[in-house]
């Protein structure tokens, strides 16, 4: 989705459409990977929200991903989104993900303060991406 | 309401702050973060330009007309606040806030400590007076220990005996809690301390701005509060202490106006107050708190905490209607104009969010307590706080944008 598509009348509880709602309620790929190469946690100081980003590699592209963690409807929404997104991406193309491909993910106007939440999940894989390049 | 009329004039004080004529996404703004930070009405505002625009001056240095205008406007408004919390002149330090204020004598009295000696606070403490002892601790050695909380947010008496022994020396407890709203009887818990010779810090930061606090009755050695949430401006906080005990303290800030006398061997401190005000002060700040105490004074701290006790009643009421909704902390009765929730399945993000797209701001986080967080078993919390201009009529509009929340996410 490009910026266009969002509707600039999405602010408060027109943030909650169903889309986000559904991802939040039953999130896509919840849970944890036993032997992941890649295993990270973000929080979010400002509301507390923690994300934990599994990822399972086959020849440097994501074989399997999986989050835990709690928080807002925007933090959980974007990072199902998110994960449905990059199965079977390289790490290469992970790291091009820019944060505002995450918030066109929610197609939605977050405004800066939720912007930090919407991008947790990200923030996490790009991190922990840089942990296991590093080791 | 009828009662509160008889109180105080609600609609005539609302007049006397501008913002809240303010429209929020198109609605009137029903301002609830009050423990944040409260609004400022105009006699305040316009105090602060009336210094930059008619006496602009630095203060204690000057020896000219605005200089004379500027110092004797900003002891006076040390004067209003030692009055305010019945202290003398020298026992009032302004610092830049209440964690100023605590760090402060973190640093200045953990100077005498050494290894081994004792710290005790509690579960329920801000970070502001929770970390300057933590790090004062770790760097030390010393033993920092916790008041532990009840399930009704009350901090537990057999922990209070069990925690203050002859080997503490310092006990830093906050007087109301910023998330449980629970009132502490600092009173009583302050003989414990001083029948064991330790020192008693009381953060007071949510208790001077709503119940009148008399520093002698409470006998605590040291208080601390900020401007800002009392309709002050920000950048201005508060250190009370008694005087004797001031008189052995080391400064905190060394520089300019804290002096006597320097020579290139030794500098010879200034008097209190002065001892503790280093370098230029916030001067329009100052001046501005003592006019939010004129404002508070001439409305009255009893009527402005009976004015409160009647708007949590009633918001404790109609929350604890909604079965979808968690409370956190004690019974209306042993809590002050705050309070702290959860919608189910609803995160406080989201909670706030959908409020305040209804023109209402709550605060939604850990409200710097992360300890007191881990302890309820929350990551956060939404909470609603109030102040002398909220109306029962506020809080309806507060229960029915909950009633939205819990219908968006159904
Ligand atoms: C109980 C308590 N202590 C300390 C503080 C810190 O106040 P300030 O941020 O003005 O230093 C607050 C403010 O949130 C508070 O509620």
């Amino acid at each position: 989705m490009t910026q266009e598509n969002m509707d600039p009348s999405f602010v408060g509880e027109g943030m909650y459409r169903e889309n986000i709602l559904d991802h939040y309620k039953n999130p896509h790929n919840k849970g944890e990977i036993e032997n992941a190469e890649i295993k990270f946690t973000e929080n979010n100081p400002l509301c507390g929200d923690v994300i934990t980003i599994n990822l399972k590699l086959n020849d440097h592209k994501v074989d399997d991903i999986k989050f835990s963690g709690q928080g807002c409807a925007i933090s959980q929404a974007a990072t199902s989104m998110l994960t449905d997104e990059i199965s079977g991406k390289t790490l290469e193309e992970i790291k091009n993900i820019k944060r505002e491909d995450v918030v066109n993910l929610l197609g939605i106007d977050v405004g800066p303060v939720r912007t930090k939440c919407a991008v947790l999940g990200l923030v996490a894989i790009k991190e922990g991406i840089k942990e296991f390049e590093n080791k | 309401m009828l009662q509160t009329k008889q109180l105080m004039d609600i609609e005539k004080i609302r007049k006397d702050f501008p913002i809240l004529n303010v429209k929020v996404h198109g609605k009137p703004l029903v301002y609830l973060d009050n423990a944040a930070t409260t609004q400022k009405p105009e006699a305040v505002i316009n105090s602060i330009t009336d210094y930059y625009e008619n006496y602009n001056a630095n203060i204690h240095r000057s020896i000219h007309k605005l200089g004379e205008e500027a110092t004797a406007a900003y002891e006076e408004a040390h004067r209003k606040v030692s009055d305010f919390v019945n202290a003398s002149f020298e026992e009032i330090i302004f610092t830049k806030s209440t964690t100023e204020s605590l760090n402060l004598l973190a640093y200045s009295l953990g100077n005498k400590l050494k290894s081994g000696d004792e710290i005790v606070i509690s579960q329920m403490e801000h970070h502001s007076n929770f970390v300057p002892w933590q790090q004062l601790a770790i760097k030390k050695g010393l033993k920092l220990k916790f008041i532990e909380i009840d399930e009704n947010g009350l901090l537990k008496e057999d922990s209070i005996n069990e925690n203050i022994t002859n080997k503490t020396k310092i006990v830093s407890l906050t007087h109301i809690s910023n998330v449980l709203g629970t009132i502490n009887n600092v009173e009583e818990i302050g003989k414990i301390v001083h029948e064991n010779n330790a020192l008693f810090i009381v953060d007071a930061a949510q208790s001077v701005p709503h119940m009148p606090v008399d520093v002698k009755k409470l006998d605590c050695d040291f208080l601390a509060f900020s401007g800002h949430k009392m309709l002050g401006p920000t950048g201005i906080g508060v250190l009370y202490g008694k005087k004797d005990l001031l008189e052995k303290m080391d400064p905190f800030l060394y520089g300019g106006e804290m002096i006597k006398e320097v020579t290139f061997e030794h500098t010879k401190f200034n008097d209190l107050p002065w001892k503790f005000e280093a370098g230029t002060m916030n001067i329009a700040q100052g001046i501005g708190l003592g006019t939010a105490i004129d404002y508070l004074n001439k409305i009255g701290m009893g009527n402005i905490e009976q004015h409160e006790k009647e708007l949590i009643k009633y918001a404790m009421e109609k929350l604890n209607e909604i079965k979808e909704v968690e409370i956190y902390g004690p019974e209306a009765d042993k809590r002050s104009g705050l309070i702290a929730f959860n919608v189910k399945d609803v995160h406080a993000h989201d909670t706030s969010q959908i409020l305040d797209s209804e023109g209402i701001a709550v605060r939604a986080g850990h409200h710097c307590a992360m300890p007191l967080a881990s302890v309820l078993g929350i990551v956060a919390s939404a909470r609603a706080s109030f102040y002398l201009y909220n109306t029962k009529e506020e809080i309806d509009k507060l229960v029915e944008g909950i009633n939205k929340v819990i219908k968006v996410f159904k």
